[in-house]
């Protein structure tokens, strides 16, 4: 059981390192240092930057220095929770993300819970019963789920509230609270107004899961296990849920590695339509805005942010799965 | 179990011939057909297996037929286009969708009417007022403007024309975009311009898959840990902030052209992964088969046993897997040049035309501009469902 976490762990962090190396490298593609793009941003908001503060920062960054020495310089600022001023905000980046990332995680924890909570009882439904009208009509509605990218789900959502219901779908919260701080009120607002990104982003993560449940259940059905307790006089709702569908659950907390960086993606994507306050939108402004700062450590961070998820479900899984559990290996 | 299909082609023949011999009263009917079908499937080629195997899919057969009509715009796009995508004009901004009506008196005669603009004296909303007393005629392969199909044939015939007036001033099917631009001529070019990216990044990702999930698949051990590790951080990687930071850092001043390939890279670097999957796959279960043993014994050199072999056995689960493939391509590309991070005018793509319809405001005054959406989901869902027949097809003896 320990060798499973610690192999986990492992892999967590090989992979947090090859998610850094990747901001870095973006970081590093547009031409000239961010020196430069820093001073330069400076001189056109008709402020200037002295000599000793250039000199200060290409030696903190290790600029007159071997690539490798720099990434290593800026691991360790980061790791030490300075990562840098986002130049287009002249404010410290730790202070422009904050609030943008935990609503990134708020909305992607929704939009999981929302797939899980429906493709669960559906998935179970459709395979126990398997070609029913049902069955088809969920099949066609994942289908469709499947083919639609979020955003474009996102823009029809748009198009339909404001058509048929009059009413502007998009943001995370009413005006009076956009810039209010947390409260409890504010609070029941963002709860208010989570759904519609939940299930905008959830719904092809959904027509996936529905159709692995789905297999997975047939599967186990087809068992003699399954049989033996329905010869034994078991009620069918036990026969089903007791064994079968506990084992079919298995590969759908494991899909959770996959869907999670799937939902972060499309997170970006669909804010910027409906724009909601996530990393999303600010992550492609500091891309045309060339902020490789900013929009490197948004990179890094939603990384991070997956494989943390990625390694919670994990040890979920191990909860779940008895074989993980108690394997000696 | 997958048979090998070495096996079976020495007596592949053409399998109509076989049941010609039979007397139609010598055995009983159903006696005849059992035995006929069996003779059938037993001397027919994998080829033919799969093909009935798949002829039973009906939406797989249904999307096959979508994506040959897809293709053939692809080819055509210039053909079916009625007026160069370029060609702006203020004047016609924002046209909403043109009715064409087919019949006029009772004969069948396509024809729209005529549609001034003017602006609005209080809101100076430009306004667009169909006139019911002129009629123009639709007419079919008329000159317009020049063009080179598949960038050889040079032409300037196109599918439809009008009588009278210049089309570009008379002929609206799908409406005009903010710069008046024909929205149903830039759909076909964009056609032309997502259907083929997508093909371009799935055969590079083709080529990293199947390389790298073979090599994995192949001599395992150290090589395939390392790359299965590699495919697992890059599945688990959020791919569309990464393809932003990749697409941005791509040079404004390129041209069209190299933007095309780099964004293709960008996509198909990211997206190798799961074609190497089940390629790894494949390789695992084939390397166990009796024939695979067989050709060692026999003395085959490692590339032969590799692609006269083992490549024949699992090409079809190729092609299925490369087919599922397309659609996430389609779907990035769209993505990336909807964000404005991908293709960029004056390329035009299924996401560049869905960038002019990002906002609640575009969506409000001209709907229209939402019609690109049809065929992109038109498109995925196509090639998902063809993929799964093929999947289903791939292994005819299962």
């Amino acid at each position: 059981m320990l060798a499973y976490i610690l192999r986990r762990l492992i892999l967590a962090l090989i992979t947090v390192i090859a998610i850094s190396i990747l901001s870095f490298v973006i970081i590093q593609l547009p031409p000239g240092d961010f020196i430069t793009s820093y001073i330069a941003s400076m001189s056109a908001g008709g402020g200037t930057v002295s000599e000793a503060e250039v000199e200060a920062l290409r030696e903190q960054y290790g600029l007159d220095q071997p690539i490798t020495v720099q990434y290593l310089k800026w691991v360790s600022q980061i790791v030490q929770g300075n990562f840098g001023m986002a130049l287009e905000w002249n404010r410290p980046v730790k202070d422009v993300i904050g609030d943008r990332l935990t609503l990134t995680v708020i909305i992607s924890l929704a939009a999981v819970i929302f797939t899980w909570a429906v493709a669960l009882p559906i998935g179970i439904y459709s395979a126990v019963k398997r070609y029913s009208i049902g069955d088809y009509i969920f099949t066609f509605i994942g289908f469709i789920g499947l083919a639609i990218p979020g955003f474009m789900l996102a823009l029809i959502v748009l198009y339909v509230g404001f058509r048929y219901f009059n009413a502007n779908v998009g943001g995370l919260f009413s005006p009076e609270y956009a810039e209010a701080p947390w409260s409890w009120a504010k609070f029941q607002d963002l709860l208010a107004h989570l759904p519609i990104p939940a299930v905008v982003l959830g719904l092809s993560g959904t027509a996936q899961m529905i159709r692995i449940m789905r297999s997975n259940l047939l599967d186990e059905l087809r068992k003699p296990y399954v049989m033996t307790a329905r010869a034994r006089g078991l009620t069918e709702m036990r026969v089903i849920l007791k064994y079968p569908v506990r084992v079919a659950m298995n590969p759908f907390i494991s899909t959770i590695g996959y869907l999670l960086p799937y939902i972060v993606s499309g997170s970006i994507i669909v804010s910027l339509v409906l724009s909601l306050p996530t990393v999303g939108p600010l992550l492609l402004k500091a891309l045309i805005a060339q902020d490789m700062f900013l929009a490197g450590t948004i990179i890094l961070l939603l990384g991070v942010m997956t494989v943390i998820g990625t390694f919670i479900s994990d040890l979920l899984l191990m909860w779940v799965d008895p074989r993980i559990r108690l394997e000696r290996r | 179990m997958a048979e090998p299909e070495q096996d079976l082609k020495p007596h592949a023949t053409p399998s109509s011939s076989q049941g010609e011999g039979w007397g139609e009263g010598d055995f009983l009917d159903e006696d005849v057909t059992t035995t006929e079908a069996e003779e059938r499937i037993s001397v027919a080629t994998a080829g033919q297996l799969m093909w009935w195997r798949f002829r039973k899919h009906r939406l797989a057969m249904v999307s096959a037929v979508v994506l040959i009509i897809f293709y053939l715009v692809v080819i055509f796009a210039p053909f079916l286009a009625y007026v160069d995508p370029e060609l702006s004009e203020a004047q016609r901004s924002l046209m909403p969708p043109q009715p064409v009506h087919l019949f006029r008196e009772g004969r069948f005669e396509p024809h729209v009417y005529a549609v001034k603009g003017a602006r609005d004296p209080k809101t100076f909303k430009r306004v667009y007022v169909t006139d019911p007393n002129t009629v123009i005629p639709l007419r079919f392969f008329v000159k317009g403007f020049p063009y080179k199909l598949l960038g050889v044939i040079p032409s300037d015939i196109h599918l439809l024309g009008v009588e009278g007036v210049p089309v570009e001033e008379a002929l609206f099917i799908l409406g005009t975009d903010l710069n008046g631009r024909d929205l149903w001529s830039r759909l076909m070019f964009a056609t032309q311009m997502s259907l083929t990216i997508g093909l371009a990044a799935v055969a590079i990702s083709l080529f990293l898959g199947v390389l790298l999930g073979g090599i994995s698949g192949y001599f395992s051990g150290t090589v395939d840990t390392l790359i299965q590790r590699v495919i697992e951080i890059l599945r688990s990687l959020p791919t569309i902030p990464l393809w932003m930071g990749l697409a941005a850092a791509l040079p404004g001043s390129w041209p069209v052209q190299r933007v095309y390939l780099a964004i293709t890279i960008i996509i198909s670097l990211l997206g190798w992964t799961e074609l190497a999957r089940v390629v790894r796959g494949r390789f695992l279960t084939l390397r166990e088969e009796d024939f695979i043993t067989a050709a060692e014994l026999a003395g085959c050199s490692r590339m032969r046993i590799i692609f006269r072999h083992m490549v024949p056995s699992f090409l079809s689960h190729i092609i299925a897997a490369t087919t599922l493939a397309i659609p996430a391509m389609i779907i990035s590309e769209t993505s990336l040049s909807f964000l404005g991070l991908g293709l960029r005018p004056p390329a035009i793509s299924w996401g560049v035309l869905l960038e002019q319809a990002q906002n609640i405001q575009a969506l409000a005054i001209s709907p229209w501009l939402l019609l690109p959406a049809i065929p992109v989901i038109l498109a995925v869902l196509a090639f998902n469902f063809v993929g799964d027949g093929l999947r289903d097809a791939a292994d005819p003896y299962g």
